[in-house]
Parts: structure tokens; sequence; C-alpha cells
């Protein structure tokens, strides 16, 4: 039995990932803002087939409730064997620029938060030397763009992260996997127009689960999102500053 | 919640309707408020515009797909109505449980499961999906909640069955599953060559076989020298090992700008599909018996752009043979017969809902490619059948039949229209009531 932590439970993304989980028989303890949508989600996940749900409301900002959080996922399901960081918000890139406290506020929300978290994860599944830790994080963070570069900044900072404890946890036998998401049809992205680059929850979920279970170590979903943003990687700096994305 | 303004379509039609789109993620939304203009849509499996709300509001029902209980010893199963048949199966079926009806399609969402009261091969036994429904929610435009069921609000109850989703919204639903051994399906298949012999076919099969229905090579006038193919099947017993679905075909990725079903085809269809060779016994899994068109994915697009119509009615059994006849005979004689014809005979339970469509009597189902103003004339030439037949037909198929015939086959319209929700409308609801607007 697998026991599965999910952090921001009700992110469309992160619901559709545990339901394939819930289907495996995992044993889940979600995490997230708002307790009823947290039971809602339960009954759910118990009906798909979970082993066992149980759900904790926290803001992931208050940084003091990650210990507390952590011993009830213990308590209640048993010890972690993957960790699934899927919270954050999607910025409003005009209005962080005439407001300083509303930037840091999403860099808390969209780097720090997790980085607190994942400090106590770390240490957690090294001493155990086994499991698996995966966090979503995004494309944006590959490159800043004018359009939205405090989102892009906090998840470069998670990237880098991620990218070091990767090393030090292999050691252990842990698992790091980063997730890359582009553009997915979810309440978060509500507000644009959707054209062919834009993937359904349901199928980001799939590759995502696959790479948590099987293998993977930086996946982006869809996989084309890999090649579109090695080209926006490798322009060259002079042209890219003069451009708009 | 709000998503703009988007595109919508239903199965059968290429035009696009355009409505605000809005998408509840959690059971406790409020409804958008909008001049008597919202509608629920559920997966847009029905074919015409029943679906559709065209410069109105939409209630985009697939963010709410959530299970809310299901009970793996009593089969009660209570779900958030977005959820679609597809993920029901998949859920109920390894532990032992099966849709009470089901639909030619799993990909319907619950909400419109009741709201076209829909059924399938077992209606002989069984009736339609309302008969199965144990208790709703009902969302109204003016904010209430209503829980409804035969013994409570029962007038509700009734209205919203076959209510073609405009009592209200309905949040979540709860039905009563049935008990099965497993995927397997013992299926039987026997020819036939007039209608005389398929309604012998059907009463001989009525007590033994849960599930029965025929195909029928519309390309052949005569009803006494037809070509069709009954099916019949249970439920396999313990045991049975069922073969594994078959993989999904891929359908067009696009809509092609003709269609790929032209009428020279049909005839060898008709045809190939009454001459392949089949075993008259065999197990089947649950998934090629109950939806074979399931398997190519979006195949309604082979329609190509201008889309095709379905006609779906109902006659009283004792007219049945001269009125099936006459409506056989009248698509043959045309050359732009159907691709698939599908006949059943419906069993005694009375509707439960005001605007059921399933009664007692036969259902005959045509695929009518749309030809512009024969293919409407034709079906206009149907439905004066099915009119003096006593019949009716199929709103959720239906894209053009007359206000006079549509209030001809559901007779308690009026007294359904008590039930509508002012703030409720839909493109097929404005065309029927044409008249009173």
């Amino acid at each position: 039995m697998t026991n599965v932590l999910i952090v921001g439970a009700a992110s469309a993304i992160a619901e559709a990932t545990a339901r394939l989980f819930a289907e495996e028989g995992c044993r889940l303890f979600l995490v997230g803002r708002r307790a009823e949508r947290l039971a809602v989600l339960c009954d759910d996940l118990k009906s798909r087939g979970a082993e066992q749900t149980a759900s904790h409301e926290l803001d992931m900002n208050d940084f003091e409730g990650h210990e507390a959080m952590l011993a009830a996922a213990e308590n209640s399901i048993g010890p972690i064997d993957i960790a699934y960081i899927a919270h954050g918000t999607l910025p409003d890139q005009k209005a962080c620029q005439d407001d300083v406290d509303l930037t840091l506020q999403e860099f808390r929300t969209n780097a720090l938060s997790t980085i607190a978290l994942l400090t106590r994860l770390a240490n957690d599944f090294e001493r155990r030397r086994t499991g698996t830790i995966a966090v979503i994080t995004s494309v944006a963070g590959d490159r800043g763009r004018e359009s939205n570069y405090v989102y892009g900044a906090a998840k470069a900072a998670v990237d880098s992260y991620l990218e070091g404890m990767r090393q030090r946890l292999h050691k252990s036998g842990v698992r790091v996997v980063t997730i890359k998401p582009g553009f997915v049809d979810t309440p978060m992205t509500a507000a644009f127009d959707k054209g062919l680059l834009w993937a359904k929850p349901d199928a980001v979920a799939q590759r995502i689960h696959r790479a948590i279970t099987k293998g993977g170590d930086v996946i982006y979903v869809p996989a084309f999102w890999r090649l579109i943003m090695l080209v926006i990687r490798s322009i060259p700096r002079r042209i890219f500053k003069a451009i708009k994305l | 919640m709000t998503e703009g303004t988007r595109q919508y379509r239903s199965w059968g039609r290429p035009d696009a309707a355009l409505s605000r789109a809005f998408r509840p993620r959690w059971r406790d939304f409020e409804l958008p408020g909008d001049e008597g203009r919202v509608l629920p849509f559920g997966n847009g499996r029905s074919y015409g515009d029943s679906c559709l709300n065209p410069g109105g509001s939409v209630i985009d029902m697939r963010g709410l797909d959530r299970f809310i209980s299901f009970d793996t010893e009593t089969g009660v199963l209570a779900c958030e109505a977005g959820v679609l048949l597809d993920e029901i199966l998949r859920v109920i079926v390894p532990r032992g449980w099966f849709l009470p009806v089901t639909p030619g399609t799993r990909f319907v969402t619950l909400g419109g499961a009741i709201a076209n009261d829909v059924h399938g091969k077992n209606h002989h036994l069984a009736g339609s999906f309302g008969h199965h429904l144990r208790r709703f929610e009902l969302l109204r435009s003016d904010g209430t909640r209503r829980i409804c069921s035969a013994d409570e609000n029962a007038d509700w109850f009734a209205a919203t069955i076959g209510g073609l989703g405009l009592t209200g919204l309905i949040t979540w639903a709860e039905i009563a599953l049935k008990p099965v051994h497993g995927p397997a399906i013992e299926t039987e298949v026997e020819q036939f060559t007039d209608l005389d012999r398929f309604l012998e076919l059907s009463d001989a099969a009525h007590d033994d076989f849960e599930y029965t229905a025929a195909w029928i090579d519309s390309t052949r006038p005569d009803p006494g020298d037809m070509r069709g193919l009954f099916f019949r099947g249970n439920h396999a017993p313990a045991g049975t090992p069922a073969p594994a679905a078959p993989r999904p075909l891929p359908g067009p990725p696009f809509t092609p700008p003709f269609s790929m079903v032209p009428s020279l085809v049909v005839r060898p269809f008709n045809f190939l599909t009454y001459a392949k060779p089949r075993a008259p016994r065999g197990i089947a899994h649950y998934e090629p018996f109950f939806y074979p068109l399931d398997r190519v994915a979006n195949w309604n697009r082979l329609f190509g752009r201008r889309g095709f119509f379905q006609h779906q009615s109902v006659v009283p059994r004792a007219v049945a043979r001269e009125a099936v006849g006459a409506l056989i005979g009248k698509v043959a004689g045309t050359n732009s017969g159907s691709t698939l014809s599908v006949l059943k005979v419906f069993g005694d339970a009375t509707p439960r809902g005001l605007l059921s469509f399933p009664r007692p009597g036969v259902t005959l189902a045509l695929d009518i490619p749309d030809r512009g103003a024969r293919s409407l004339e034709l079906m206009a030439d149907l439905d004066r059948v099915v009119m003096e037949a006593g019949g009716a037909i199929y709103p959720a198929k239906d894209a053009r039949m007359d206000p006079a015939v549509f209030r001809q086959g559901f007779p308690r319209w009026q007294e359904f229209e008590t039930y509508r929700d002012p703030g409720f409308s839909s493109g097929f609801w404005r065309r029927v009531m044409e008249e009173n607007l």
C-alpha cells in the first residue's frame, strides 16, 4: 500500500492525479486551505478506490503549521511514500510590478512555502532512505519573461532547490521529480483564451502519475513543452530582450 | 467560474452555438442570472439543439464530476451530475456492479442521462434510467435547493426526469445499481427477414434475455423482405472470463469538408453488416456489446461539415408493423438511407417523467446525413407517419421537429411548463415553443 501526501489537493491538476492514486488503492492525505472542499475530495477518492483518505486544513503560507501537518499525515496514513506538492497561485504580473508587498506575498506562496516544506521533507525522506518527492513548478521557471517573471522567478527558485536536493537525496535512494506543466485548462487559467497548446488536467495527470510511479527526474507536461522551452532558452539575449513574450 | 464566451456543439450538428460559459467546480456554487437563458451542458452527446443555448448561458457541468458515496454492499451510488457513465463503469464494474440502464454511449453525464430519461437494450424489463433514480438535488435560479425523490417533492422529481435540463440544475443524483459477476455478456445474434419475425423474436426473448435490440438494413423498402440482425444478451454467470475490451480506434482528428459516408457506401455497408459471418452465440466484453460506436473517437465527424440528423421515434405496438414498415419504406425510397438503423421493442413500464420519451411500443432510430431540404422533407414525412400512429419523436436526437409534432408526442408539455425554471431555456425549447413566444 502506498501512502501519498498531496499538498494543494483542491487544485485541478492535483485532483486529477489523486484519482489515479485512488484507483490504485493508495492511502491519501490531502492538504488544502478549505476543509469543506477537502471533504468533497475525500468522499470522491474513497469511492474511486482509495484505501483510506484523510485531510488537513492548512494555508501553506503558515510555515509554523507545516510540522504539525506532517505529523498529522504520518499519524493518520503512516510514513509517507510519495509527497506530491501542487499548491500555488498565478500572480497578476502587472499588479505585482506596482506593489512590493504583493510581489513578496506571491513569492512566499509559490517559492518559500514550498522550500520550507521541502526542507522538512528532505530530512525525513533521507532518514528513511526511501520514497519520492514530486513538485509542480512550471515551464515559466525556465526563463524569465516580461509577461510573468514574478511567477517565473518563484518557480525557478524551486527548480534550483530541487535540482540540488535531487543530488543530495540520490545517495539515499530518494527520488525527486520536478514537474513542469505548460498551459493547462484549469480554474487557475480560466481567464485565458484556450488554443492548441492547452492541455486537459486528466491528460497532464496521467503523465505526472507515470513519472512519479515509474521514473523521471524533470518532466514537461505535455512533453512537447521541453522542445518549446529549449527554443525559448536558446534565443540569444540581445534578441530576447527586444521581443514580447 | 466564468470562462467567457465559448462555442458549444451537439453531437450531430456541425454549427456551433455561442454561449457564455460557466464551469463550476464545487457543488455549493450559485447560478448566474441571465434573463431566463441558462442551460446545463453535460458532455454534448445530444444530437440536436436540446443541449445548446445560443445567445444564452451554459453551465458546463463537467467540472462537477465527483463521486459522493458508493455503498458496495447495496449498490447505491451518489455522484455529482457531471460525472460520465464511463467513469462510473470504471469504478463499479470491478466491484461487481453495473448501470441499471445504459444508453448506446457511455460518454454521457449522469445529469444528461436523467434530463433525457435515457433508455437502453433492457427497457422491456428495466424501464428507463428514471426508474432507477433514487433522488437528486435540484438547484433553481431563485437559489433554492430541493431534494427530489418519489416521496419528497415527487412532482419536481417527475418533471425533472426527461425534463431536458429545464426545471433547474441537477447538482448530484443517487441511483440504484444492479449486481453483476463481471464485465462479460453472453450474446446471441439471429438474422431475420421481415418485421413480423422481428416482433416474434422480441416477444420470445422478452423474459429470458435482459438485453435485446435489432439492427436493420434501411435500404430495403419491403417490410416482408428485410435484412435484420436480432441481438440478445445477458450478463454472464460468475466465473465467466470476459474477453478484453477492444482498443479504442482513432477517429477523424478534425471534421473533413465532405462526408466520409456518401450514399454510395450505405448499401454495401448495410449488406456487409448483414452478411458478415457471425457466431450465433458468444461471450463479449460489455463495451463492444453496449457501446460499439464509442470505440471510434468522434465518429460523428465522419459525416463531414454538413453533419447528420437522427430520427428516433416510438410508435404503439398495435400499429408497429404498419408504421415501422412505412418509415423504413420512406427512408429506403429516398436513397439517402440510414447507415445505422436500430429497432427495439419497449416494455410496458409507465414513464416516470412528464416528458419521458420511452413508452410502450416499438422504437426505430435512424441516422440521416444532412442533404439539406431533401433530408428535412424526408424527416417531416417520417414525422407524419409517427403522428398518425400516435407516437412521438425523441427530443434528445432532434434538431428540427415541428412544434406541433412535439406537442402531440408529449401532451403533458403544458403541465411541464409550470415546472420549468423561469431562468432556464434551450435552443430546442425556444424552437418547439415558438408559437407561444
